[in-house]
C-alpha cells in the first residue's frame, strides 16, 4: 500500500495516480459470478454479435469499480470516499485468453482522475475529482466525478 | 416521447429485498476487480485500521447485488423497461449509476434495498431522442441505518 495521502498534500489541478487495468474475458466471468449480473452479452461472443455489439463487451458496472478501485487506493485507509458518480459512454472489449493465466493481448485501460476542488466543509477536509477510465485509443469511455474526505495534518 | 403511463411510475418503489453480506463474497468481489486492498479481505491488517475490522469495497452491498437493474429486473424497473418498449424505445443501456456513501457495509451487516423511480425524461442527441429513467436504490442496514444511496440510469432507444 502506498503512503497515505494527506489532504494538504493535494492540489487543484493536482493528478490522481494512475490505475491500470488489463480486462480479460476471464476476468468478467469472475465479475458476473462476483456481482450476479448473468447478461450473456459479457461472456458469450455469438450472443453479442447478434446482439449489434460486435462480440463480448465489459460490464459497466466493472469499469465502475474500477473507478472505485482507483480512488480507494489514492485516498488510502485513512481517507473516505463520499460521493462517486459515473457514466457509461463507450463500449470496451475485453482481452481474450490465450491459456488459463495469459491473454492474446488487446487493450489497457487507464484509471485516471484529475483533482477539480479542495475545500472544507463541516469541518471535513473535502477533495473533488474529475476521474474516467481510458482505452487503449485513448478514448474516455466512461468519465465520471468523485468527492472524498482526507485526513489533515492539522 | 414521455407518455402519461411513464409519469405514473415516478414514485414508484419495489418491494424490499434483503441480503446478507459474507466475507467470502466481499473477497470474491475484490477478486473480481482485481483489487488486492487488504482492508477488504484481510482480518489482522482491518482490526489495525480505522475500521476495526473488514470492510466492503464502496459499491459492494451483497450478493446477488439484486438492486442492479440487469439482475432480476422485477417491480419498477421492469415497468420502466415495458413503457420504454411500448414506446418504441425497446433497445434499453446501462446509463451509469451515482453512489452517496454513509456507512461502511462489513461482513454479517444484513441489508435491505429498495428501489425507487425518481424520474423519466426525453433528451434529443446525436443519434436522436433517447428516453432516460432514474431508479434510486436506498441500502439499509440492521441497524436502520442508511449505509448508500445508489442512483442508476436506464437509457431507452429505438431500433436501427
Amino acid at each position: 500500500m502506498a503512503e497515505q495521502l494527506y489532504w494538504e498534500d493535494v492540489k487543484e489541478g493536482g493528478e490522481v495516480t494512475t490505475l491500470t487495468k488489463i480486462g480479460t474475458t476471464q476476468m468478467l466471468v469472475r465479475w458476473a459470478g462476483a456481482s450476479g449480473d448473468f447478461n450473456p452479452q459479457h461472456y458469450d461472443a455469438k450472443f453479442g454479435e447478434a446482439a449489434g455489439t460486435g462480440g463480448i463487451i465489459i460490464h459497466g458496472a466493472l469499469k465502475r469499480q474500477w473507478l472505485i478501485h482507483l480512488m480507494t487506493d489514492w485516498i488510502g485507509g485513512e481517507g473516505t470516499l463520499k460521493k462517486f458518480s459515473c457514466s457509461y459512454r463507450g463500449m470496451d472489449y475485453p482481452r481474450y485468453m490465450k491459456t488459463m493465466t495469459e491473454d492474446l493481448g488487446g487493450d489497457t485501460w487507464l484509471c485516471k482522475g484529475t483533482v477539480t476542488k479542495r475545500y472544507v466543509e463541516d469541518g471535513d477536509h473535502c477533495v473533488d475529482c474529475e476521474i474516467w477510465v481510458e482505452n487503449g485509443q485513448g478514448q474516455k469511455t466512461t468519465p465520471g466525478s468523485a468527492t472524498v474526505i482526507l485526513p489533515s495534518k492539522g | 416521447m414521455v407518455t402519461e403511463d411513464m409519469k405514473k411510475l415516478i414514485g414508484l418503489s419495489s418491494e424490499p429485498s434483503v441480503s446478507e453480506v459474507e466475507k467470502g463474497a466481499i473477497q470474491r468481489f475484490a477478486i473480481a476487480v482485481d483489487d488486492p486492498n487488504p482492508l477488504w479481505t484481510d482480518e489482522e491488517y482491518a482490526k489495525k485500521s480505522r475500521y476495526g475490522g473488514i470492510i466492503a469495497p464502496p459499491g459492494f452491498f451483497g450478493w446477488p447485488a439484486k438492486a442492479q437493474w440487469t439482475f432480476g429486473m422485477g417491480g419498477p424497473m421492469a415497468d420502466v423497461l415495458a413503457e420504454f418498449t411500448k414506446a418504441g424505445f425497446p433497445i434499453v443501456l446501462d446509463g451509469g449509476m451515482a453512489y452517496e456513501f454513509f456507512i461502511p457495509v462489513r461482513p454479517g451487516d444484513t441489508l435491505v434495498s429498495t428501489a425507487k423511480v425518481t424520474d423519466i425524461y426525453e433528451r434529443a442527441g446525436r443519434a436522436g431522442t433517447s428516453l432516460f429513467g432514474t431508479i434510486e436504490t436506498t441500502y439499509v442496514n440492521q441497524n436502520g441505518d442508511i449505509v448508500a444511496k445508489g442512483q442508476a440510469t436506464l437509457i431507452g432507444r429505438p431500433l436501427g
